[in-house]
């Protein structure tokens, strides 16, 4: 499909209902940075983890995605963990084993795995 | 009362201005003209809870607002004075000990322009890049903007390349834009060579969009219809990420023929570069792009004038191309307004060493080195003292610590001796060998040389092998003056960058650690114990336990000793690896 100028914000909007928890569906959204430095230190694993949380807890309303290096690559893998209507959680040196306790406690029971977080909320932009 | 209305480009895309529309027009119907402004401010950080408005002098924090909330907000709040409770920031029932972003010194000094989508867009989905703005900028420069009017735009934002040269970008543009002929091209150099060094990978690999976008509005400025994305192989995801990239851009029409429905077409096509450092010049990048060997040649005429095949083209690094969108979006005088007098925005550095957190960070410039080291970087290592901070890679040099005061800007490193470079930031911690290091680097360089000129190809190794001389503990009175005579005839004699600045790792340790080169030349010492030839290992009587963990675990059977008994090292046999020192539980091991 080849766009036309105003074809650019309605994709904007579409992509605003899926991406952005609180327009979208969504309950909570898993993203997982997968940068080199990411990949190198694990980061699939990491995914496969959540995947499988995901699979066996049959939920439907958990947005699992993929990105590219948060910066601090020494403390990689890293995850954020948005839960609908909260800020951002940004969770370090993650093991399948971090990630099953953050799956259950933070993306199902909805308390922050304070011990394995860096931070809430998000960075300055522009 | 002033309201500070968030239009960094989370809020603004979740409908700051629509709130901004909705605020003013409440406020003329209640009449409070006079006592409300509306202000509005960069980005607040918390973008996932936009649009934010923040209420001062009270510092109320309103959030996720919506233009339905706006009537009820202005009655409740500002007419009747009672805050709106549901519309605040709540932290949560559970007060969970973890601390915002902005209290973390690793994120907090971070200004994000060029990494402005780290870390939140999946960067294969071209969908998510359109989602926070993307192609918005390539709109307005088709839409809205002469090529002219974009040259000027980039040339008052005051962007300079950001590759290591730092040339004014807008000028580069002009001239380029202004050269005789119809068939020009544009060219995104990624060949990221220095060692330690991961900006350019890391942008392409996290927003590659951004990167093709800008090239995009690039040709537009000055009228290519091709374009080339030069990356090394060895950076296999970010390949992906780009190809992947260009082919959904394509199929969106936001590159190819007709780009938008207009005339404008431009075409991307990257090529693979085989990882050799030279590349990186940009007349050696040229040739090798058009498949010859890739030697510098002699500027001018310079790429914009005479480029690849012999046409105009207009060649920038990745984080420039990835700042174009952001100051066309923004606006020159927003981009100018972050930085220091003579340079604006900010810079990428990958941040390694001997630091506490490693990464990738953007900062505005003017930030002071000691900033980004102890704030940013969390201090040094295991509480060890801070030695020196390399910039600029192979080209670059060694600042200590009295200089760590200095701003981080073109002009302010250039006269520490040292430079910009593309942004690689290697910390080095009191156990590191000023001498080893620049032997390092000029041994990265001297393999790294073309060949085409004598004094790089010679020089280097001359230079080379008194540094080796050094290290090993035969040195000789005479070898710094060598070093230096050296250093100024390879600089002059050196037909590019790569030899110009070879040299500078040799010329800042000297000026810097002058002292460290006559140690090892005089005493035949390492002052940091790191030079092998110049150290050798033995047990302390006084702390041996004889448990015999050293002697089994050296690979050369040099220690012995009996069980209980202290130990003894032979230095004939000892090939100086280590090991012991390392698994010594007694710290019986000293280094002399």
């Amino acid at each position: 499909m080849k766009l036309k100028p105003e074809d650019l914000d309605k994709i904007s909007q579409r992509m605003k209902a899926t991406t952005i928890l609180r327009e979208g569906a969504g309950r909570a959204k898993i993203t997982v940075h997968m940068g080199t430095c990411g990949i190198a230190s694990g980061a699939r694993d990491i995914l496969s983890a959540f995947l499988k949380g995901i699979e066996e807890s049959n939920a439907e309303d958990i947005i699992l995605t993929t990105s590219g290096c948060a910066g601090l690559c020494s403390r990689e893998p890293m995850a954020t963990v948005e839960l609908k209507g909260k800020p951002p959680v940004k969770y370090v040196d993650l093991t399948q084993e971090k990630v099953e306790r953050i799956f259950k406690e933070h993306v199902q029971g909805g308390k922050v795995v304070a011990e394995y977080a860096l931070a809430i909320g998000s960075e300055r932009v522009s | 009362m002033n309201l500070m209305v968030c239009t960094g480009t989370g809020c603004v895309s979740n409908g700051a201005f629509q709130i901004i529309d909705a605020l003013e027009k409440e406020i003329i119907r209640h009449n409070l003209e006079g006592e409300i402004q509306i202000i509005t401010t960069g980005c607040n950080g918390f973008c996932a809870n936009g649009p934010i408005v923040v209420v001062q002098p009270d510092d109320i924090f309103y959030q996720m607002l919506t233009v339905k909330d706006i009537p009820f907000l202005v009655e409740e709040h500002f007419l009747k004075g009672r805050p709106v409770k549901k519309l605040m920031y709540s932290p949560g029932e559970d007060e969970t000990p973890v601390p915002k972003m902005h209290d973390i010194g690793f994120f907090k000094k971070q200004r994000l322009i060029a990494l402005a989508n780290r870390g939140i867009i999946n960067p294969e989905e071209i969908d998510e890049y359109i989602a926070r703005d993307g192609y918005k900028a390539l709109v307005k420069t088709l839409v809205n903007m002469t090529p002219e009017a974009i040259v000027d735009e980039i040339k008052r934002s005051g962007l300079r390349g950001r590759g290591g040269g730092g040339f004014p970008t807008g000028i580069k543009w002009e001239v380029c834009k202004k050269a005789p002929g119809d068939e020009k091209y544009i060219i995104c150099n990624a060949d990221e060579g220095d060692p330690g060094a991961f900006m350019d990978r890391s942008i392409v690999e996290s927003d590659p969009h951004s990167v093709l976008e800008g090239m995009t509005i690039g040709a537009r400025a000055i009228g290519a219809k091709n374009g080339f994305i030069y990356i090394r192989n060895e950076y296999p995801l970010a390949l992906r990420r780009v190809n992947r990239a260009i082919e959904q851009a394509r199929d969106y029409g936001l590159i190819g023929d007709n780009i938008l429905g207009t005339d404008f077409c431009f075409d991307v096509r990257v090529n693979r570069g085989a990882g050799a450092f030279v590349c990186g010049e940009e007349t050696a990048l040229i040739r090798s792009l058009e498949g010859k060997h890739p030697q510098p040649r002699v500027k001018p005429p310079f790429p914009a004038i005479s480029g690849y095949n012999g046409k105009p083209t207009n060649i920038n690094n990745v984080e420039t191309w990835a700042n174009i969108p952001r100051i066309i979006n923004h606006g020159a005088d927003w981009f100018s307004s972050i930085g220091t007098e003579s340079s604006k925005g900010t810079k990428v550095f990958s941040l390694v060493g001997k630091v506490n957190n490693t990464g990738l960070v953007e900062v505005p410039m003017g930030i002071t080195l000691r900033e980004i080291i102890f704030d940013i970087g969390g201090g040094i290592k295991d509480n060890k003292a801070f030695k020196a901070v390399q910039t600029g890679g192979p080209s670059g040099g060694c600042i200590p610590e009295h200089l760590l005061d200095m701003p981080v800007d073109f002009e302010s490193l250039t006269k520490a001796g040292c430079i910009m470079g593309s942004g690689g930031m290697i910390v080095m911690d009191e156990d590191t060998c000023m001498v080893e290091i620049a032997r390092y680097f000029l041994s990265f360089t001297q393999d790294e040389s073309c060949g085409k000129c004598t004094f790089c190809r010679i020089g280097t190794k001359r230079m080379l092998e008194i540094l080796e001389r050094i290290t090993q503990g035969n040195g000789e009175e005479g070898d710094i003056e060598l070093l230096e005579m050296l250093a100024k005839n390879i600089s002059q004699g050196s037909l590019c960058a790569l030899g110009k600045t070879a040299p500078n790792p040799v010329l800042t340790t000297l000026k810097y650690f002058r002292h460290e080169y006559e140690t090892h030349i005089r005493e035949k010492t390492c002052p940091a114990k790191q030079c092998k030839s110049l150290i050798s290992y033995r047990i302390r009587e006084d702390k041996c336990v004889g448990c015999g963990l050293c002697r089994r675990n050296c690979p050369t059977h040099a220690i012995s000793g009996e069980k209980k008994q202290v130990h003894a090292i032979d230095q004939d046999l000892c090939i100086k690896c280590g090991v012991c020192y390392d698994s010594c539980r007694f710290d019986a091991i000293e280094v002399q």
